[in-house]
Order: structure tokens, then C-alpha cells, then sequence
């Protein structure tokens, strides 16, 4: 006990600490400005009630619109986009060596790794309606040229978000593929298999777990990624607003920390459900291993 | 070696030691605007930095004090040097004098994060002999409550810019004709638009701000201006509440509809994408802008040479025109015409550890001698009775015929938040998302969380 100390004091004091005190100011109106910075009083549920307002939940620029957004954003981006991407890529270059293997790794990577900032002004130069090089290489095809950020604001999000986040994916299934022994692929040979049964047979089962820590990180990534604000700024008329883009701007545009408060409290128990939802999935998926 | 070492370590110390006590005589004083020089605000930077903090520093050097001044760029929104400020002052640091919006001071005092003058410097701040020179009304800028917490760099009034060449293309001013266009109701503004529209079918007619993208520049320069046009300001001074439903509100949010959605005689894209400001700026420079409602700032400073949006002749290509009422006389308190004003200055920060000499600073910098400096590069309306607007005719003439009409926002604590809802009003209509009746039903739904139902008024 006394040998956990240290670590659990570090735990208490930087984890256990805010997480409670987040809790107890999302019960006040504590803001930065306006009367009730200089004294806070307890509101009780009103930041959670202004949350969940049924009557105007799923107007543009409120929770119920952010949470709508987020879950397109995830489901595109992360499930549908980055973990089967990153799974392709990750199997074209299986068992195989060379520069164009080595060219796709670098710059999947490099996309993950580039700092935010870079990234966002990169992409608003790639997306612009008038001089981006996507609608100009759209237009050597004779397409019409799409305002993206104006009207398809969450579509270029999601694809920002793929570009951004498949090496991750694509790291992680190329080391679980290079972990399955050689001696599976002789057996899989002389027994004849073709290349969708020795996926089905073997690469998949031996993936599984490694696809649900994936799907684990991926979802808690892109649930809270903040980058895209950068962006788009949550635009126009938050139709690309996440929840983090949300809590950012209940809490900062008049320093309202309260209400701030709240939306953290809620989204940290998003991500609780999530979590929780895919560590049982991993237990289970191992269980029948 | 060791010794050798340890010697060093000694003379190090000591070094050190020398220096911290040199430096400790020199007095370090920082300013902060958002302005950044050859971008926003550049003429600011110019007169604080190539004038105003030498001539200071001589000044003090003269008393025996060593004083070193900085100034400290910020390039972002006002937005987000307002959000910079409040995370300063909370936590006791920030420069010592900072550009401050008068609207500002009512929010940030009621969190108790800014201080009147004398409460920092102490009663000897109204030993000044210059404050008579800078009547009520300008006090009242950086004012709040009969306290002054700053001093304000001038007033301004708002007006709507016209591109001369443009108008001479269409044909509605004949070339070289020297005729003023001027708009007598909605009406007529409008006709002008769609007529505009007709002919050059390349250009945007006309810009009026709405949108959150555009913040505090949607309620003064958009909102307000339509609003006011109709008879009713935003909160009503006798009774102390705000409006929340009136025909008033719908008339406005027709007007905005006609512009943005039925007719499209202005550009919403324009209004509702990231860094709107600036992009109609850069339209408006460009000549895709025919009209815009702007500040005088726009003109002194955003079009004025050695700006980024700088129009090279803009006194040949560049007029303005009264926002006029509804209708002739529909207009706030019976007016023909309507405008409002602002004012951003400089407060003193209440942790600075120089009060003494961040007040002598701000002292100099808004002496006559300092002013009339200012008033050089960027002429314009003046805190100080003692300096006139000089060199520029275009300012002089929009102060004249404006001030007499002007109006000025509540100074209450309340207002940033309600200022905000009145922005997100236009945008839900303009974005085509709410009809005007649905808006205001949201409007009121809450300003009425803001101030309490029994703040406001329903007609």
C-alpha cells in the first residue's frame, strides 16, 4: 500500500481532483465575467436541464445538434472510414516489402503525426470553393466545383478527419498482421485456401481483439478532436458543431464555466458508455476464444 | 578542476546578481491592442510604437526614471482578445495598458476584474488639468456607473459605403456628375440594390452584417442600424427592459429576409463562413461589394493607405449615405436617418505593479501634442475637445451630420449575452433555417433566460 502511494496521490490529485471539482462547479453559474463570476451560487440541475431542454433540443446550434453531428462525424470518420481503411492498407502491404509500401506508410504517417495548426490552414487551401486544388482537380474532370466548408460542411470534416487518423489503424493492423506465425500461411498454402478464405479463417479471428482496441481508441479519438473547429469553426450555422466544439463555445464564448462544467460532465459519461461497452465486447470476443 | 569549477559557478552568481539589480531600475511597461502593424489597426502600432513610446521614454529618462515600454501584437477577433482578457485578469496577470470596448466594462466589473482609475492609481488621477478637455460623453465610453476606467481613443458613428465606381457603371450617379447618392427609406435602398442586381449581375449589391461569424460587428453595424429604422432600439431606456417581441423585430428580420433569402441582393455565404469580416472587406476592396454597412473605422482604417484591405484611391471610388428609417421619419425617436456609436479605448490594468507610471503613460499618449500626432495618421472624432478632426473631410462631414443623430448601447452587464442572441436571430434567418416570426419566438425565449421575464417587453 504505502509502496502505491505516489501513484495514487498523482492519480488523486490530477485525475480524481478535477473530475469532481467539474462536477460540483456544473451544479453553479460560476463564470469568468458578469455578476455571477464574483459570487457563484448553486443552481442545481439548470445547466443539465438547458442541456436536455426538450422543446428546442435538436435546434441548430444546441446539444441535441451537436450530439446528431458527432455521431455522424464518428461513425464516417472513425468506423466506416479509418479502421477499414487503415485494415486495406495494412493487407495490400502484407508479407510485402518495398519503396511504394514504404512511400504509403510514410505518408499516412506523416498525416497522423503534422501539428494541428499546419494541418487545419492545409486543408482550408485544399477545400476553398474558389482556389482549392480539390475542386480544381475536380474541374480537369469537368465537374462542377462544390463549396465544401458552405455546403457540405460535415462531409469535409469527416473526410479531414480520415486523412488525419488511418495511420493509426493502419500501424496497429500491420503489427497484429505481422504477429500471426509464419507457419500459418505454409499450412494455409498446401491446404489450398484462397485469399478470402485464409482471411476468413485465419487473419480475422486473430484480429478481432486488436480491431476492438481500434475501435476502442478511434471512437474516444474522434468523439473528442477538437482539431476540425479549426477548420470550420463548427459552420456554418453549426452544422459541422461536435460536442466538443459545443462545450467549447458554452464554456468560452462568455466564460461560462458552469454550464461548461455540464457538458463535460455528459460527455465524459458518453465516453464512459463507450468504453465500458467495448471492454465488455473484448472480454466477451475473448471468453469464446 | 573542481576548484576551478566552483569558481566559475561563484563568478556566475555574481554575474547574475549584477544584472538582476541593474535591471531591477529599468521599469517594464506593456500595452495591448488588437492591432498589428501592416494588418488590423496598423496606424495604432504606428503612432504607439514610432511615436507615443520614444517620446515618452525620453520624457521619463528626463525625471530620472528608466521606463521601457512594449507593445504586444494581437492579430485575433475581438472576440477572442475579450476571452484572452478575462483569463488574464482572473488570474492577476495581463499587460498594463490594455485596448479595451467601452461595452465590455459593464460585464467585466460586475466579475469585479477591472477597476476605475482612481481606485488603481489612486485620487491624484484627477489632479490631471487635461480632463477638461475630455467632456462627460467621452468619459462615459470607458465608463460605467459614474466611474471612468479608461480613456477612449475617439467616438464613431456608422453609415452605409458606397463604391463611386460601381454606382457610375450601373449608371445611377452620372460619371464625373459629382452627385451624392442618398437613399431616403428601405425602399429606395432596396430599388437601388435590385437594380444594381439587374445591370451588373457579377457585383453583391449590398452587405449588411448578420451572423455570429461577424460578433459585436453584426449588432452595431447590421442589427442595430435595420432595427433602429423602425422606430424601436433595443432596450428601452424609460422602462429598463429589452424588447423582446415587437413589430419592430419583425420588420427588421423582413428587411434581412429580403436581402439574404427572397431576393438575394446580398450574399449570405458571405455573412455565415469563418473570417466573414475580413472576407467582405477583401470583397469590398475588391469592388464585388457595391454598398456596406461599416463603421467610420472601416473608412479611416480599413480602406486608409498601408492597410491590408488599403483601396489605393479611395477618396475618388469610395462615398457613404445616411441609413435611413423605414420611412421618412419611421426611424428611432422620429428620425430620417439612424446611426449608433461605440467607442474602444484604453483601461489600466488594476495588477499592474506601475500604477504610477502606467497612468503617466496614459497621460502622455492622450496629451494634445500626442493626439494631434494620432490625429496625423488617422484623423478622425477625438476624445479631446482641444483636437479637432482635421485633414480629412470625409470624417468631419460623417461626424457632423451623425453625431446629432447617434445613439449608444445599454452599458449593462447583460447586454454582451443578449447582443448575442440578436446575431444568431439574423444568422437563422438569413441561413434560411427560421422564418422571422420563429426567430424572434427564439429570440425571446432567450433574453428571457438571460434578464428574467420581468425584464423585458412583449407588444
Amino acid at each position: 500500500m504505502a509502496f502505491l502511494a505516489p501513484a495514487l496521490l498523482f492519480i488523486g490529485v490530477f485525475l480524481l481532483f478535477p473530475f469532481i471539482w467539474v462536477l460540483i462547479i456544473s451544479f453553479t453559474d460560476t463564470a469568468l465575467t458578469g455578476p455571477s463570476a464574483a459570487n457563484p451560487s448553486f443552481v442545481g440541475l439548470e445547466n443539465y436541464y438547458r442541456l436536455f431542454n426538450a422543446s428546442r433540443w435538436m435546434r441548430a446550434g444546441e446539444f441535441g445538434n451537436a450530439l446528431r453531428n458527432t455521431l455522424f462525424f464518428v461513425l464516417g470518420s472513425a468506423i466506416l472510414g479509418q479502421a477499414p481503411l487503415g485494415l486495406a492498407i495494412a493487407l495490400a502491404f502484407h508479407r510485402k516489402k518495398g519503396l511504394v509500401r514504404e512511400l504509403v506508410f510514410s505518408v499516412a504517417t506523416m498525416a497522423w503525426i503534422l501539428p494541428d495548426v499546419a494541418v487545419a490552414f492545409a486543408w482550408i487551401a485544399f477545400l476553398d470553393r474558389d482556389f482549392g486544388t480539390l475542386n480544381a482537380v475536380l474541374g480537369a474532370f469537368g465537374a462542377k466545383a462544390i463549396d465544401w466548408y458552405f455546403e457540405k460542411p460535415l462531409v469535409a470534416i469527416t473526410l479531414f478527419n480520415i486523412w488525419r487518423g488511418t495511420a493509426f489503424s493502419m500501424l496497429l493492423f500491420s503489427a497484429a498482421l505481422g504477429n500471426i506465425p509464419p507457419s500459418y500461411w505454409e499450412t494455409a498454402e498446401v491446404a489450398g485456401a484462397n485469399a478470402w478464405q485464409r482471411f476468413r479463417d485465419i487473419i480475422l479471428p486473430l484480429i478481432l481483439p486488436h480491431f476492438l482496441t481500434d475501435l476502442i481508441l478511434i471512437t474516444l479519438w474522434t468523439f473528442n478532436t477538437f482539431t476540425p473547429y479549426l477548420i470550420t469553426g463548427g459552420g456554418p450555422f453549426f452544422r459541422s458543431e461536435t460536442v466538443s466544439m459545443y462545450t467549447y463555445r458554452v464554456a468560452f464564448k462568455f466564460l461560462e464555466f458552469g454550464r461548461g462544467a455540464a457538458v463535460a460532465v455528459v460527455m465524459m459519461a458518453i465516453n464512459l458508455v463507450l468504453a465500458t461497452g467495448y471492454l465488455l465486447s473484448l472480454r466477451r470476443g475473448r471468453a469464446w476464444r | 578542476m573542481r576548484r576551478l569549477l566552483g569558481r566559475l559557478l561563484v563568478g556566475i552568481l555574481a554575474a547574475s546578481l549584477v544584472g538582476l539589480g541593474l535591471s531591477a531600475e529599468t521599469i517594464k511597461l506593456t500595452v495591448t491592442a488588437r492591432a498589428v502593424r501592416g494588418g488590423v489597426n496598423s496606424l495604432l502600432v504606428q503612432w504607439l510604437e514610432d511615436v507615443v513610446f520614444p517620446a515618452f521614454e525620453k520624457w521619463m529618462k528626463e525625471q530620472g526614471k528608466d521606463v521601457e515600454v512594449e507593445f504586444i501584437q494581437f492579430g485575433g477577433t475581438d472576440e477572442a482578445l475579450k476571452e484572452q482578457y478575462a483569463l488574464d485578469l482572473k488570474v492577476g496577470r495581463g499587460a498594463d495598458i490594455m485596448g479595451f470596448d467601452g461595452f465590455w466594462i459593464p460585464e467585466f466589473d460586475a466579475a469585479g476584474l477591472v477597476k476605475p482609475l482612481d481606485e488603481i492609481v489612486g485620487p491624484e488621477v484627477w489632479e490631471w488639468e487635461d480632463w477638461k478637455y475630455i467632456p462627460p460623453s467621452m468619459r462615459e465610453i470607458l465608463g460605467y456607473k459614474g466611474k471612468v476606467y479608461g480613456l477612449p481613443l475617439g467616438t464613431d458613428v456608422r453609415v452605409i459605403f458606397y463604391r463611386k465606381d460601381i454606382f457610375e457603371k450601373a449608371g445611377i450617379i452620372p460619371a464625373g456628375s459629382g452627385i451624392r447618392w442618398q437613399p431616403r427609406s428601405w425602399e429606395e435602398l432596396l430599388n437601388t440594390a435590385r437594380y444594381l442586381k439587374k445591370v451588373l449581375p457579377d457585383v453583391i449589391p449590398l452587405q449588411i452584417n448578420a451572423g455570429t461569424q461577424m460578433g459585436e460587428a453584426t449588432t452595431m453595424q447590421g442589427w442595430f442600424m435595420v432595427l433602429l429604422g423602425t422606430g424601436i432600439h433595443m432596450y428601452d431606456f424609460d422602462s429598463g427592459k429589452w424588447y423582446a417581441k415587437h413589430p419592430g423585430i419583425l420588420e427588421a428580420l423582413n428587411f434581412y429576409k429580403t436581402v439574404y433569402i427572397d431576393e438575394k441582393l446580398g450574399d449570405a455565404r458571405t455573412q455565415l463562413i469563418p473570417g466573414a469580416r475580413a472576407r467582405t472587406f477583401e470583397l469590398f476592396r475588391d469592388g464585388k461589394i457595391a454598398m456596406l454597412v461599416e463603421g467610420d473605422w472601416f473608412w479611416r482604417s480599413v480602406l486608409a493607405p498601408g492597410s491590408e484591405w488599403a483601396v489605393p484611391n479611395r477618396n475618388e471610388v469610395v462615398d457613404w449615405a445616411m441609413m435611413p428609417a423605414k420611412e421618412p421619419g419611421a426611424g428611432y425617436r422620429g428620425q430620417n436617418f439612424v446611426t449608433i456609436s461605440g467607442g474602444t479605448g484604453f483601461i489600466l490594468n488594476p495588477n499592474t505593479k506601475h500604477p504610477e507610471e502606467a497612468w503617466a503613460l496614459m497621460r502622455f499618449a492622450f496629451s494634445r501634442e500626442m493626439q494631434l500626432e494620432f490625429q496625423k495618421l488617422q484623423p478622425r472624432i477625438r476624445a479631446r475637445t482641444d483636437v479637432p478632426v482635421t485633414g480629412d473631410p470625409v470624417m468631419s462631414e460623417m461626424a457632423k451630420a451623425l453625431l446629432p443623430l447617434t445613439t449608444v448601447r445599454p452599458m449593462l452587464p447583460g447586454y454582451p449575452k443578449i447582443s448575442y442572441e440578436a446575431q444568431l436571430m439574423t444568422e437563422r434567418v438569413v441561413a434560411g433555417v427560421m422564418t422571422p416570426e420563429e426567430a424572434m419566438e427564439a429570440y425571446a425565449e432567450a433574453i428571457k433566460e438571460i434578464v428574467g421575464p420581468e425584464n423585458v417587453i412583449e407588444e
